[in-house]
């Protein structure tokens, strides 16, 4: 796949998963994952993301054949305490019963590390996180992103060999989403760790992901730098899963695209096609001498600060979704013209 | 301010009449009447320095403190186990655990008689295979065999709320950082269930301490409190002296269910 000059850290081999009620969560998967990379399971809500990263932490058996190897070495029967891995989880999962250190020292008193070894290392990932005022606290007494940050210190002070996290900012604001997703992106590339993040959130997996894995009903629809996801889907599926994609229905031939709003030249169209996708920032309101051949009129404006965001009909089951810069009011009804850079457009 | 004051009085009027009614005076009338028998107030002492007073007091809180123990182990294990795991059956099996709650004290104490008694089926078991008669339902033994029976459908249910709370990704977190499921259960199980332990044994103390039926039911030979009272009270007329020793044990009862309470308290803040 990618990286491929670093040598493999996890690797997952024909891992597919059925629940004893014949539920079946995971088709066959087979998945590489390099040492020091950061990859994001990402999909709804039911797509197998979460049972995945279950199977590779020893919290669930995958089906009979399958296999989890870390550096190569089949770890398929060991269960999760001797697999040496940090998880974090979407509600903490932090231990009440002991304060803020005794959370962050708990693997490691484990693992009978010397008192003062422990304390040094607490001492260490508290002043990572930033908490370290808060050691003595009881865990009640933290608000979610300080749990969050516990969290985070106890799963890395084991040193484990890949840290696993489970939706760990789901649970959060909005704001705090996104200071505390800039925190640990830092955290993983400082740490080197290799590093397998569960969520549902596109923009998350977009910001940390070095690789996406786009899930859907058990199977992997895509696997790919955020980059080749959001550009070049795979699948209708991850084209419209990531991000916000428009769609015209027509007829594509011989470099012409016609539909209800008009004709749309495209040289380079890869085949003959009833159906192109393309995103709503490679589509424009065009300038009134130019020659634009599609035509709608406007739904919906909202005016966003930076830009408006138009919803144009154009006879399709969907307006279109516009992002506008240009310096004007849009007004409900307003005709326009609209011109789309073929560079974006997409056959599925 | 003084409206919010006199409202406030009035609110807790019921709740203080009640108190009153069924607390403070019974109480006081009972620690009045313990202090008017021929020896006086030295019927209080006496609870401490006549052996066979404080021998009971002993036997009575040792076999309560033993069948909470018990129970709790039984109850801790067998809850936990209940709620976790769902079988066919599992609902037929709690039912018919808690259902020692509608036996009288009697039946209990009659039931304890065909296990352990004279004709019981362990002594014939133990006649059949060693050849000696093991009998213990006459014996503070066979009490704490009943006891522990009627103590367990509280406690277990208890035990089954309290563990479905539980949050089950803090014990794949301790798992994750090394800890083996006995560690687990030391460092997040029973931490979790901690105040269903203390609120569920400081009831099966209580219980223990004052139960009867039981007692009676298992002959006289057993030197508990409540069965020196009825001996006491019934047969010796020493009113006085059932008074006292009535006192003392709604006392000590009470001391055991404040403490508990204290620690429940502060465990439950612990625990967020």
């Amino acid at each position: 796949m990618t990286d491929s000059g670093k040598p493999l850290a996890i690797a997952l081999q024909g891992c597919a998963k059925t629940f004893p009620d014949g539920t079946k969560a995971l088709e066959p998967l087979d998945l590489a994952i390099h040492a020091g990379e950061t990859v994001v399971f990402l999909g709804p809500s039911g797509c197998g993301k979460t049972t995945t990263l279950r199977i590779i932490a020893g919290l669930e058996e995958p089906d009979a054949g399958g296999k989890v190897l870390f550096d190569g070495v089949d770890v398929t029967p060991l269960p999760i305490e001797q697999r040496n891995v940090g998880m974090v989880f979407q509600s903490y999962a932090l231990f009440p019963n002991m304060t803020v250190a005794g959370n962050v020292g708990y693997g490691l008193r484990i693992r009978r590390t010397p008192d003062a070894e422990i304390r040094a290392r607490v001492a260490e990932m508290l002043a990572m996180m930033q908490i370290t005022k808060l050691a003595d606290r009881r865990i009640d007494q933290l608000s979610g992103g300080q749990r969050q940050r516990v969290a985070l210190a106890r799963a890395i002070a084991v040193r484990p060999r890949a840290l696993l996290l489970d939706e760990p900012l789901t649970a959060l604001d909005a704001k705090l989403r996104d200071t505390l997703r800039l925190e640990i992106d830092s955290l993983l590339r400082s740490l080197g760790i290799t590093a397998i993040y569960v969520t549902h959130d596109q923009a998350e997996a977009m910001a940390l992901g070095d690789r996406i894995v786009v899930m859907e009903h058990g199977r992997v629809a895509q696997i790919g730098k955020p980059r080749e996801i959001y550009q070049r889907p795979a699948t209708r599926f991850v084209a419209e899963f990531i991000g916000t994609m428009n769609r015209l229905t027509g007829v594509l031939q011989g470099g012409v695209f016609t539909c209800k709003a008009g004709t749309l030249a495209w040289a380079e169209a890869p085949r003959q096609a009833t159906e192109i996708l393309f995103r709503p920032e490679d589509i424009r309101i065009a300038e009134s001498q130019e020659t634009a051949g599609l035509h709608g009129t406007v739904a919906a404006a909202f005016f966003l600060g930076d830009r408006t965001r138009l919803f144009v009909e154009v006879g399709e089951a969907r307006p279109l979704v516009v992002e506008s810069t240009a310096r004007r009011d849009f007004g409900h009804g307003d005709a326009v013209r609209l011109a789309i850079d073929p560079r974006g457009l997409l056959v599925l | 301010m003084r409206r919010d004051v006199r409202r406030l009085i009035l609110l807790l009027l019921p709740a203080g009449i009640f108190f009153a009614a069924f607390f403070l005076l019974p109480m006081a009338k009972l620690f009045a009447i313990g202090g008017s028998g021929k020896t006086g107030w030295a019927a209080y002492a006496a609870i401490l320095t006549d052996s066979s007073y404080f021998g009971s007091l002993l036997s009575t809180l040792g076999v309560a403190a033993a069948t909470t123990v018990a129970t709790l182990i039984i109850s801790g294990i067998s809850g936990v186990f209940l709620q976790r795991h769902k079988f066919p059956g599992n609902g037929a099996l709690v039912a018919m655990l808690t259902f020692p709650l509608a036996f009288p004290g009697v039946v209990i104490g009659f039931m304890v008689i065909m296990l352990a008694g004279r004709q019981g089926l362990i002594g014939q078991v133990t006649q059949a295979l060693t050849g000696d008669k093991l009998v213990f339902a006459y014996s503070l033994a066979g009490l704490f065999m009943g006891y522990v029976y009627f103590s367990i459908p509280r406690t277990i249910l208890t035990v089954m709320a309290a563990a479905e709370k539980l949050d089950p990704k803090l014990e794949e977190a301790a798992r994750s950082l090394g800890a083996s499921p006995w560690r687990v259960v030391l460092d997040v199980i029973i931490p979790g269930l901690k105040p269903a332990f203390i609120s569920a044994g400081a009831i099966c103390f209580a219980t223990a301490v004052g139960a009867f039926g039981t007692a009676f039911t298992l002959a006289a030979k057993i030197n508990v409190l409540p069965m020196v009272i009825y001996t006491q009270f019934t047969l010796s007329a020493n009113i006085a002296m059932a008074a006292a020793l009535s006192f003392v044990l709604g006392a000590v009862t009470w001391i055991v269910l404040a403490l508990a309470r204290t620690a429940a308290g502060s465990t439950v803040a612990a625990a967020g």
